[in-house]
């Protein structure tokens, strides 16, 4: 076959049989080249990108739990939030037989746990244990630090503390992030948002300090959200009420537990040393971020009026800033 | 068991071994991690690294002491290292084994055979060698200007190098008058020519010395390629700039197996070279058994080193393969003690003219390198050196290129640098705030850990957060943080932002801030009516919305009176207030409203700044950053001092 479909040298003419061959061989080269390029041809080009539709991530609240907080006071966080769970009636009002729960904590810097720059590991694993004794199937632990992931999680405790209790802790990996927009957000707009956290899971419990934080006012509940986006996020600081309303919208989550037992009054929210901390003994858990929230700036003598994201929060219907009217239910316990 | 065999699993241990050592390196708790493996040891066993450090500093540092052993070993047994633990060695015998396997006999013979041009690696030897021991040259000059006893150990050393060079034979006694010659060249150089900076000893062997190109190669190339998709050593993807170079020079070594098996230690090693020499006086070495030889050649068919064993075999080029062992069919070639029946050649082919081309050529690449003045007013202030790092002269002294510092960086910030400096910041390492997932972590000393040769000292947490003891001399520094004002936010474009100051990790913090309120843009309205919170404007309209993030106020004022009030909200013609304004002030100020937005604009504190670069990481403006970390300041020079203390 190869023979005869060669040119063969040394024979200056050529016989009918090899013209033929020639011809047809030519022949599929047009051919092919031709629908080849009609095939592809692509006549206008690459087109402007398009803005993706909204995604709604979905809403975590338990409607039969309804709004409400409790205060609890006390140095030790094992006793105060279990005080706090139980006056909102235990954790199995929230988390029931078979629930994925994610916690989302504040592992933002790499700084041991004494300095509460970033949820304190025993309060998670505390937490942790009491969202399997209610029946969860899985607990998974994450956040999307600003220092280096690995350092952050192992320098905090908050990997350990994981380890210990049972849960799965979920490092940023770039491949769980998703360019999306969020509904009714005004600055989440094509941009990555952490949604691989979010797979599977039924629940969510988001878990933060009281620290000072000289942009926005105060760093608690709802600015933890921040760790579920992605990207060069760090230029939403130029709107940062804005932002953090936002991200109050588009996260619903289950519960929130925000930290008060040291608050960090000063050089936040990185703190550093121990006398950026004031002992303030207080544990709020409550299923409105903007009413946590409202309590937690109290702590650091700041009423909502002084943070526009709670007074914008309000507006967009996440919770109330009067936190009152959710009537607290106080506990102290020794 | 044939030794050959042996040889194999050696050479395969010693190369898993690297591996799993490259692996390890990682700090963490986890087996696989660095939790007391020895990773450093096969540049410890170096005795180039050792012999390099010890002509720049005059000393040995910790776990260098190892190539000691080295040095022993080859002494009594010749160059084993190449033949048997070399990683880089290893795979250099892989790759010429597989590209010459189904290879004629005839044409793998006259492929091994010696050649003149393996000297060649000799003169590397000498050229990286030189500018070390110009140092050590210089050093005794300097000393004896002073120092009776510092005349007399120059007049010592010059004096052995005389007597050893008439004991030893003819061959060595040029090369040995020549290096004495040379000390004494330089040595009058720095007595002359007061060019402090200029002519100063330089460790180049790094680049090179085929232990830290193993090392840099792999952990700081395939590893992150091979880690990407499976991410058990990096928790994220490593990114390290020079790869370009590094894979060049890596690649190329092995594919030049190719065309001349262990291309690189027959022409290139000075490492090999190194041991060549001292492995000249061995008490074992390869020869042929006085008998009956066919004189069939098959010796020279396997044989990686290129010695010859079937004629005077060369003892400093044999790598102790042992393949002639094997392919000998007389059973002659043996390893022993005694001389080889067809006679050795001991010496390294040297020439006197490449000798002292090479020699001088190197003598003066070091003050050549360094007329640029990058080590001295003209130095790069973009250039970051890890913390504890030493002066820039004693850091280019003692770093071998090896690469451990930015393969334990937990942040990926520690960088190979490339030519920036010259050829000789080369694959040192230097801070890129870009280029890492964070700046330099306040409590890490994993680079000063690792450091084989101390170029950066261990630091304790203690000394480099300034703390404990050493709270008088405070924290370490490795730059200053300087706000490039055209380019901030705030500063430059009336936008709040101030991320630098949220993630300073100083405290109190290095970044402090100055509150001031900016008049926007078109920002001067005039009342058409007050009504409680509500402000309505004639005149173009506003943006709605635009004035509602929480950071614009509305201002009056009439004299020295004034009130400014949040904005909570506005429509195109109206804005709502968060408390009202005194109506008599309006009027006063004819009904003239200003908008201004609350600006907090970053000022750092250098007295407070350690130069760790995570504001400089985490800046907004992405590409070149509006607050960027400089050489100013920094602790190991107090040249680059920036206060007065």
């Amino acid at each position: 076959m190869s023979e005869k479909i060669k040119d063969r040298p040394g024979q200056s003419e050529m016989d009918r049989r090899d013209f033929l061959i020639r011809t047809a061989k030519m022949g599929v080269t047009v051919g092919v080249a031709a629908a080849l390029g009609v095939f592809l041809h692509d006549p206008f080009g690459p087109r402007a990108p398009k803005e993706k539709p909204p995604v709604a991530l979905p809403d975590f609240a338990v409607p039969r739990a309804g709004k409400k907080m409790a205060i609890a006071t006390g140095a030790d966080r094992i006793k105060t939030v279990n005080g706090a769970i139980q006056a909102l009636g235990g954790m199995g009002s929230f988390v029931t037989k078979g629930d994925r729960v994610l916690i989302k904590v504040n592992g933002a810097f790499a700084s041991p746990p004494s300095l509460c720059a970033t949820t304190n590991p025993v309060l998670l694993a505390e937490v942790v244990r009491m969202c399997f004794l209610a029946g969860a199937a899985t607990v998974a632990v994450t956040d999307n630090p600003i220092n280096d992931p690995q350092s952050c999680f192992s320098l905090t405790g908050i990997a350990e503390a994981a380890k210990s209790s049972g849960a799965e802790l979920i490092l940023p990996e770039e491949s769980l992030f998703t360019d999306m927009s969020a509904p009714g957000s005004q600055l989440i707009r094509d941009w990555p948002v952490f949604t691989g956290a979010f797979k599977g899971a039924t629940k969510l419990i988001g878990m933060a300090p009281v620290k000072d934080h000289h942009r926005s006012g105060a760093s608690m509940a709802m600015k933890n959200w921040y760790g579920f986006i992605g990207g060069r996020r760090n230029i939403f600081h130029q709107d940062i009420h804005t932002f953090i309303k936002d991200l109050a919208v588009m996260i619903k989550p289950t519960l929130v537990i925000l930290d008060g037992t040291s608050t960090m009054v000063s050089n936040g929210p990185t703190g550093g040393s121990v006398s950026d901390l004031k002992q303030t003994n207080t544990m709020i858990v409550s299923t409105d971020q903007v009413a946590a929230d409202s309590a937690g700036a109290r702590l650091l003598g700041k009423t909502p009026r002084d943070l526009p994201f709670l007074v914008k929060a309000e507006q967009a219907g996440v919770g109330t800033s009067d936190f009152e009217s959710l009537k607290p239910v106080r506990v102290t316990t020794g | 068991m044939r030794i050959t065999i042996v040889r194999r699993i050696t050479q395969a241990f010693f190369f898993a071994l690297f591996l799993w050592f490259c692996i390890c390196a990682t700090p963490g708790q986890i087996f696989f991690r660095l939790r007391g493996w020895p990773v450093n040891w096969f540049l410890q066993l170096d005795p180039l690294v050792a012999l390099g450090s010890i002509l720049t500093t005059r000393t040995l540092y910790a776990g260098l002491l190892w190539a000691v052993a080295t040095v022993a070993l080859t002494a009594l047994l010749g160059r084993f290292f190449c033949g048997w633990v070399c990683p880089f060695g290893a795979l250099h015998h892989l790759v010429g084994w597989i590209g010459w396997r189904a290879r004629s006999v005839r044409e793998r013979t006259a492929v091994n055979r010696y050649r003149d041009t393996q000297r060649i690696k000799y003169y590397v030897l000498l050229v990286l060698l030189a500018p070390a021991l110009g140092g050590l040259a210089l050093h005794l000059a300097d000393s004896s200007r002073v120092d009776p006893l510092g005349i007399a150990a120059a007049l010592a050393i010059l004096a052995i190098a005389v007597a050893a060079s008439k004991r030893a034979d003819a061959k060595l006694r040029r090369p040995l008058s020549l290096l004495a010659g040379l000390a004494v060249v330089w040595a009058s150089a720095g007595w002359f020519l007061k060019l402090d900076g200029v002519a100063s000893s330089a460790l180049m062997t790094g680049f090179l010395d085929p232990i830290p190109l193993v090392y840099r190669s792999v952990n700081l190339l395939f590893l992150p390629l091979a880690d990407s998709s499976v991410h058990l050593v990096f928790a994220a993807q490593r990114h390290y700039e020079t790869a370009f170079l590094t894979a060049t020079l890596f690649l190329g070594a092995l594919f030049l197996n190719l065309a001349i098996p262990r291309f690189y230690c027959r022409f290139v090693c000075p490492l090999g070279a190194l041991y060549g020499l001292l492995g000249r006086y061995a008490l074992w070495r390869v020869g042929k058994k006085p008998g009956k030889c066919s004189q069939c050649g098959l010796c020279g068919s396997r044989c990686e080193g290129g010695c010859d064993p079937a004629g005077a075999i060369r003892i400093s080029e044999c790598v102790l393969c042992l393949n002639c062992l094997d392919t000998c069919n007389d059973h002659l070639m043996g390893y022993n003690t005694f001389r080889s029946a067809s006679g050795e050649t001991l010496s390294p082919d040297l020439s006197r003219r490449g000798f002292v081309t090479s020699a001088l050529c190197a003598v003066v690449a070091v003050p050549m390198l360094r007329l640029d003045g990058k080590l001295g007013r003209n130095y790069d202030p973009a250039l970051i050196r890890p913390p504890g790092s030493l002066a820039e002269p004693d850091f280019l002294d003692r770093c071998i290129r090896c690469g451990q510092c930015a393969r334990v960086c937990p942040t990926n910030v520690i960088q190979p640098d490339t030519l920036r400096e010259g050829l000789e910041s080369l694959w040192t390492p230097a801070l890129n705030m870009r280029a890492g997932t964070s700046g330099c972590q306040k409590n890490c000393t994993a680079c000063g850990e690792i450091c084989p040769t101390a170029a950066i000292r261990p630091l304790s947490l203690d000394e480099k957060l300034g703390l404990g003891s050493f709270s008088q001399s405070g924290p370490i520094r490795i730059g200053t943080a300087f706000v490039d004002r055209g380019r901030c936010l705030p500063w430059a474009m009336n936008r709040p932002c101030i991320v630098c100051q949220e993630n300073c990790p100083v405290s109190p913090k290095a970044i402090y801030v100055k509150e001031s309120f900016a008049e926007v843009r078109n920002g001067r309205l005039e009342a058409a009516s007050v009504s409680g919170t509500t402000v309505t404007f004639s005149g173009p309209a506003l943006r709605a919305h635009r004035f509602e993030t929480g950071d614009f106020f509305a201002a009056v004022q009439s004299g020295s009176l004034s009130e400014r009030r949040r904005i909570v909200s506005n429509s195109g013609n109206s804005l709502t207030l968060e408390a009202g304004v005194s109506p008599r002030l309006v009027t006063a100020a004819g009904g003239k409203f200003t908008l201004q937005i609350r600006l907090q604009a970053p000022v750092v504190d250098p007295d407070r700044c350690i130069g760790c670069g995570v504001c400089e990481h985490e800046c907004p403006v992405s590409g070149r950053r509006a607050i960027r970390v400089s050489a100013e300041g920094e602790s190991r020079s107090r040249k680059h001092s920036l206060l007065l203390k």
